[in-house]
């Protein structure tokens, strides 16, 4: 009976109502579009942008300052310097977040004055610092430590223990050392990303792998640091991008092999400065959307068997599932 | 009987006390438990049935006293009179050999239900994927969940989840399963899918220690209860005669609150 009576109810009309109106919404938006349009205006009509000497030629015959040879190279260089050191601070990261995690205390020291010591010590002058620490050796190579010393020991004078070694000022100048700085410095904040990373992961995932009989490093590589990839690759493009923009430190190393240095060295050609500037952000903004980019697949990725997505498509499937067999778009 | 040597016996424990700080939380368990056996766990909140159970398969260590699985000294080997601590390739060989569920599932959340069935046969013991395969189908089939084999965790219920949980542990085939409260996370009518598939396993023969709330269980299916608190064995024996009629004060208790 009273089953009855709630199907054959006659469903209430939709509503119809009056939306909230936003003002201030609206207003709002109209400032926004006039501080647009009077940028836009600007880039267009002052030619003192001289967009000609960013693209198309920037001294007769030559291409326009963006695609230079020299800058080109120093573009390269970005690229080159920006993946080396981060490949170090990632990797380096990792070893050191795990030492910090390590119930042995001297390990978990050792990466907490590390990562207290690369924090503490501002980039440029850590790129300044490399760059003149040869002044501390002149050769640096492989071989026994305290090499020289034993020698003594022993009344060898010639004998410094080294089996492989090349002169310091070749090895630490320029490229290397700027890309250790930034590597170094960046190990440091890595480590500490990543160990926030690992120990966002719930005790009960590493728990039941150990115990199926997992070692510790399968438990890491296969359990934890997968899951913890969620939480560590969003900070990560963070430092990446921030990476791309601090090489330009290095040009105090020096190194010259870079763009904003090579960009710099045009303006000191030819006495342009804006427009040099603008080309160098020009070239700023597309290697960070690129990255961006990458990001966003890389996150897709790690986020395997989480979020909303995930779940709508089983969602879907189930109810194919359900209804024995495909769907095929037209409404039951 | 209760005297059975340690190499008739699937687990046996001798007199196992276990500290965390200065808070002692086992004050000497002893347990011998035959192969083919199931024996329930019951007790209050915090009188050390987790922690016993961790001991076992050596995810704590003992202070003091001795834990043998299948006649093997879990977590030291005895030479000369003096304990050696395993390394940890060993003491993860003896856990190869005891499945354990929890109470919260902990399945693998970025791999589906049949990777995390299939993780441990390929990656610890490295078995082969094929046959590897067949077996994690057929245990997940045998748990009833055949169909939601390339879900991922998130997307199961929480008694579905379990039942994933159990064919995990059941693929490594393990000689004890041992089970930590694993229904007291589920709503109400969940449970009754989780206990089927563990009932299942003891008619099979599976050596059990199952840690539950689930006085219908134990009463069914369970060879040996025993009743712990503050960390000691108060009272065990046959499942009905403990619950039914129990001799300890403090298990008459506990009884009349759950039951
Ligand atoms: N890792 C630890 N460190 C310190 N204390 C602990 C630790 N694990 C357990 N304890 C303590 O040991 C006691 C026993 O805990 P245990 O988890 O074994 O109890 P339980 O019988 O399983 O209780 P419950 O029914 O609530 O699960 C508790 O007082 C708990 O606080
Ligand atoms: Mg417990």
């Amino acid at each position: 009976m009273s089953d009855e009576s709630t199907s054959v109810r006659a469903r209430p009309e939709a509503i119809k109502a009056v939306p909230v109106r936003h003002p201030a919404r609206w207003v709002g938006l109209g400032v926004i579009a006039i501080l647009v349009a009077m940028f836009v205006h600007l880039l267009v009509t002052n030619d003192r942008f001289r967009w000609s000497f960013i693209f198309l030629e920037y001294q007769d015959g030559k291409r326009g300052v963006m695609f230079t040879e020299p800058v080109l190279e120093g573009l390269r260089g970005t690229i080159l310097l920006t993946i080396s050191s981060m490949a170090i601070g990632i990797l380096l990261g990792i070893v050191i977040a795990i030492m910090r995690l390590s119930e042995n205390k001297i390990l978990s020291s050792v990466a907490f004055v590390y990562t207290w010591f690369f924090r503490a010590v501002p980039r440029l002058v850590l790129a300044v610092l490399f760059g003149n620490l040869n002044i501390l050796w002149e050769r640096i190579g492989f071989g026994l430590p305290f090499g020289t010393q034993i020698g003594q020991l022993f009344g060898l004078d010639n004998f410094d223990g080294q089996f492989y070694s090349i002169k310091a000022s070749d090895l630490l100048a320029g490229f290397v050392a700027g890309m250790l700085a930034l590597g170094l410095s960046e190990a440091a904040y890595m480590a500490e990303i990543v160990r926030a990373g690992i120990q966002s992961i719930d005790e009960g995932q590493s728990e039941a792998a150990v115990a199926l009989g997992m070692s510790r490093g399968q438990v890491l590589r296969r359990v934890v640091l997968p899951q913890a990839m969620r939480v560590i690759v969003p900070p990560t493009g963070n430092e990446i991008i921030a990476m791309v923009k601090d090489t330009s430190l290095v040009a105090f190393v020096p190194v010259t092999f870079e763009l904003w240095f090579q960009l710099q060295q045009v303006s000191a050609r030819t006495f342009v400065v804006l427009p040099v500037i603008v080309a160098a952000l020009i070239w700023y903004l597309i290697l960070c959307t690129v990255l961006m980019v990458a990001q966003f697949f890389v996150e897709r990725h790690f986020s395997k068997g989480y979020g909303a997505a995930a779940k709508a498509k089983q969602r879907l499937r189930d109810i194919q599932v359900e209804q024995g067999g495909r769907i095929t778009g037209e409404a039951p | 009987m209760t005297n059975a040597s340690s190499s008739d016996a699937m687990v046996r424990a001798d007199n196992v006390h276990k500290s965390f700080g200065s808070l002692e939380v086992l004050k000497g368990v002893d347990l011998v438990v035959r192969p083919g056996e199931v024996c329930c766990v019951l007790g209050p909140s915090g009188s050390g049935k987790s922690t016993f159970l961790r001991c076992i398969n050596h995810l704590e260590k003992v202070n003091a006293g001795r834990i043998f699985v299948d006649g093997d000294l879990m977590g030291y080997r005895e030479r000369g009179g003096k304990l050696h601590e395993l390394g940890e390739k060993d003491v993860a060989k003896q856990r190869r050999e005891i499945g354990m569920v929890f109470q919260r599932f902990n399945l693998f959340p970025h791999m589906t239900v049949l990777q995390n069935v299939m993780e441990a046969p390929c990656r610890v013991k490295r078995e082969s994927k094929a046959e590897v395969r067949d077996r994690a189908a057929g245990l997940l089939e045998r748990v009833g969940l055949g169909a939601k084999m390339d879900n991922y965790p998130g997307q199961l219920s929480g008694g579905q989840q379990q039942r994933v949980a159990i064919a995990r542990a059941l693929a490594m085939r393990p000689k004890l399963m041992l089970f930590d409260e694993p229904t007291s996370a589920l709503d109400p009518e969940l449970v009754g899918e989780v206990l089927d598939v563990m009932k299942g396993l003891a008619s099979d023969g599976m050596t059990m220690i199952v840690v539950t709330h689930e006085i219908g269980f134990a009463r069914e299916v369970g060879d040996n209860l025993i009743f712990m608190d503050g960390g000691v064995v108060v009272e065990q024996g046959p499942p009905r005669d403990v619950i039914g009629n129990p001799q300890h004060e403090r298990t008459r208790a506990f009884l009349s609150k759950v039951l």
